[in-house]
């Protein structure tokens, strides 16, 4: 039986075609990479997100709270750590990054386990009281955040490792994108190995599918939602850090700026579905950058254009999850 | 008469404000098949669900081997060695065949004997294995929802409406493999709106009407009384076959 590639080939469809449109084929290169990157680290962000709502029919709009917590951890970290962030030695800056990003992911995670229980447990079933809840938490937690770390945005510098583009004749592709690139893409094959290879996996494509069933089969599918939501929760961080030094800036509102382009991302991808959410990240990542550097006056509308194209196309998203 | 594996008494489920079950009771032979029949809304399903605690019951009380399982969450009842394989069949489509069996064999890797006994039974499950579920036709989902509830040993199996949109050379094969369950170790419940399968399957009966059990005792008794099937179902056996 044929897989459904169609929505993968979307991706180098729309690569090739910006090449003739930006005309340039440096700016192309570099643009391509920078799509790339945007949507990878917005796959980071939204991967959690689109597997809790596939498991328990949560609509999590608090999502958010996760990545600008995890962006203001991750840059608490590489503040104090602010010489080895500086050094001109990539064993010294990876020293900052790592356990930076690792408090971020911890720290979002412990949030979200506790997010689950006082805020969604109480509401799960109800679609209005989750938006209202949720979105009720998101407002919290940055007001939290101004209370912590104060109401001014804070800068962050790349380390010195990761400033500057590698050169390769005309074409610049900077040194953080292609991280976030390397980063990104990890992420995938770990969660498609585990979603795949795993009966956790398993367990999760099934419970995406049919919670019900699978609990009929024995298995408590409320803890593996916690964990799913913790794991979802630490990406979110993971994503956060990363968006943080990527804007160079940090504010308060980082959350409920990026978690718009999330929900663009899992609704273009298909609610429930990794392999959608990754097609989406990339194909959203892609043509804002494109159509930012074509048509900068559209480019804020531009991922709305998309998804509309995209459901215009297939109403339930790319890869559609088959439901109860 | 052997002992009541199952038994359940003055059962009431309400869903919404809507009143379902109003004090279901009957029990369930240990070792032998139990035919749930009813007319369309007397409330079959309901009360499979309800066993298998997928809907709370508002009142009463269900007795598996003994012990009350009434308040008890879904996984629990199934991991008592209760197996449900509901109307929908709710196999997971986007799972091969084989996903679909690993996730039903709870204790670990296949028995490779049972396996082979599913697969004379089912032979599509075996030339589909490697197919996601969602590919299968109407029939083979079937026989796929059956094979995810046997493929260990359970203790009870809940069964609803296995014969539905089936060939007739399918629902024989099912008759086949329900007999030698039977025969084994399972005791089975099973909702049938199919007279001749619940026939020649059903050691003993119970006939729901209007959200109550109207009517339990041995299926032969059941087959032999055309008026009492036709006060309880509208309808002979005899027009069935």
């Amino acid at each position: 039986m044929k897989r459904d590639l169609l929505p993968w080939l979307l991706v180098p469809l729309v690569i090739v075609a910006a090449l003739p449109l930006v005309g340039s084929a440096a700016s192309w290169v570099t643009l391509t990479v920078a799509g790339l990157a945007m949507g990878l680290m917005v796959f980071i962000m939204a991967s959690g997100l689109t597997l809790t709502f596939g498991l328990m029919d949560v609509l999590n709009f608090g999502h958010g709270a996760f990545i600008a917590v995890g962006a203001f951890v991750a840059a608490s970290v590489m503040l104090a750590m602010g010489s080895w962030m500086s050094a001109d030695s990539l064993a010294l800056n990876l020293a900052a990054i790592v356990p930076a990003i690792l408090a971020a992911m911890v720290v979002s995670g412990v949030l979200g386990f506790a997010f689950e229980r006082v805020i969604v447990r109480p509401v799960y079933g109800q679609h209005l009281k989750q938006i209202l809840v949720t979105t009720g938490g998101l407002i919290v937690a940055e007001q939290l955040i101004k209370v912590v770390w104060g109401p001014e945005q804070i800068t962050l510098t790349r380390p010195e490792a990761l400033r500057g583009a590698f050169l390769l004749g005309d074409i610049a592709i900077e040194k953080y994108r292609v991280l976030a690139v390397v980063v990104g893409l990890v992420v995938f094959a770990a969660l498609a190995l585990t979603l795949n290879r795993t009966r956790i996996g398993l367990l999760i494509r099934a419970g995406v599918e049919n919670g019900e069933m699978v609990e009929s089969l024995g298995y408590r599918i409320r803890r593996l939602f916690v964990g799913v939501f913790v794991v979802g929760s630490a990406l979110a961080g993971l994503g956060g850090a990363m968006w943080g030094l990527y804007q160079e800036t940090v504010t308060a509102g980082i959350g409920g700026q990026v978690i718009v382009l999330v929900f663009i991302v899992i609704i273009i991808g298909g609610l429930g579905s990794v392999g959608g959410c990754f097609v989406g990240a990339l194909l959203v990542g892609l043509t804002q950058n494109y159509i930012g550097f074509l048509e900068p006056k559209v480019a804020l509308g531009s991922n709305i254009l998309l998804m509309a194209l995209v459901l215009m196309w297939r109403p339930q998203g790319l890869y559609p999850v088959a439901r109860r | 008469m052997p002992d009541a594996l199952l038994s359940l008494r003055g059962v009431k489920t309400n869903i919404g404000r809507y009143h379902i079950l109003h004090g279901v009771e009957f029990d369930v032979p240990e070792g032998g098949l139990t035919m749930l029949l009813g007319r369309n809304g007397a409330g079959k399903t309901t009360t499979l669900r309800t066993i298998m605690g997928l809907w709370r019951a508002a009142a009463g009380e269900i007795r598996f081997d003994g012990r009350d399982i009434t308040g008890l969450a879904t996984p629990d009842i199934a991991r008592l060695g209760i197996a449900y394989v509901p109307e929908s069949m709710a196999i997971f489509g986007d799972l091969t065949v084989q996903e679909n069996l690993i996730l039903a064999a709870r204790s670990g890797p296949f028995d490779p004997k049972r396996l082979d006994w599913i697969f004379s039974r089912f032979e599509a499950l075996k030339r589909f294995w490697t197919l996601p579920a969602g590919h299968l036709s109407g029939g083979q989902k079937q026989m796929l929802a059956v094979a995810r509830a046997i493929i260990e040993p359970r203790r009870l199996l809940l069964i609803d409406e296995p014969t539905k949109g089936l060939a007739p050379a399918i629902i024989a094969n099912m008759i086949e493999a329900f007999r030698e369950l039977k025969d084994g170790e399972a005791t089975l419940l099973v909702v049938e709106q199919n007279f001749f399968f619940a026939r020649a399957l059903g050691d003993s009966v119970a006939v729901m009407d209007d959200g109550k059990v109207a009517h339990c005792g041995g299926m032969a008794a059941f087959a032999a009384d055309t008026a009492l099937q036709q006060h309880l179902l509208g309808l002979g056996m005899g027009e069935h076959q």
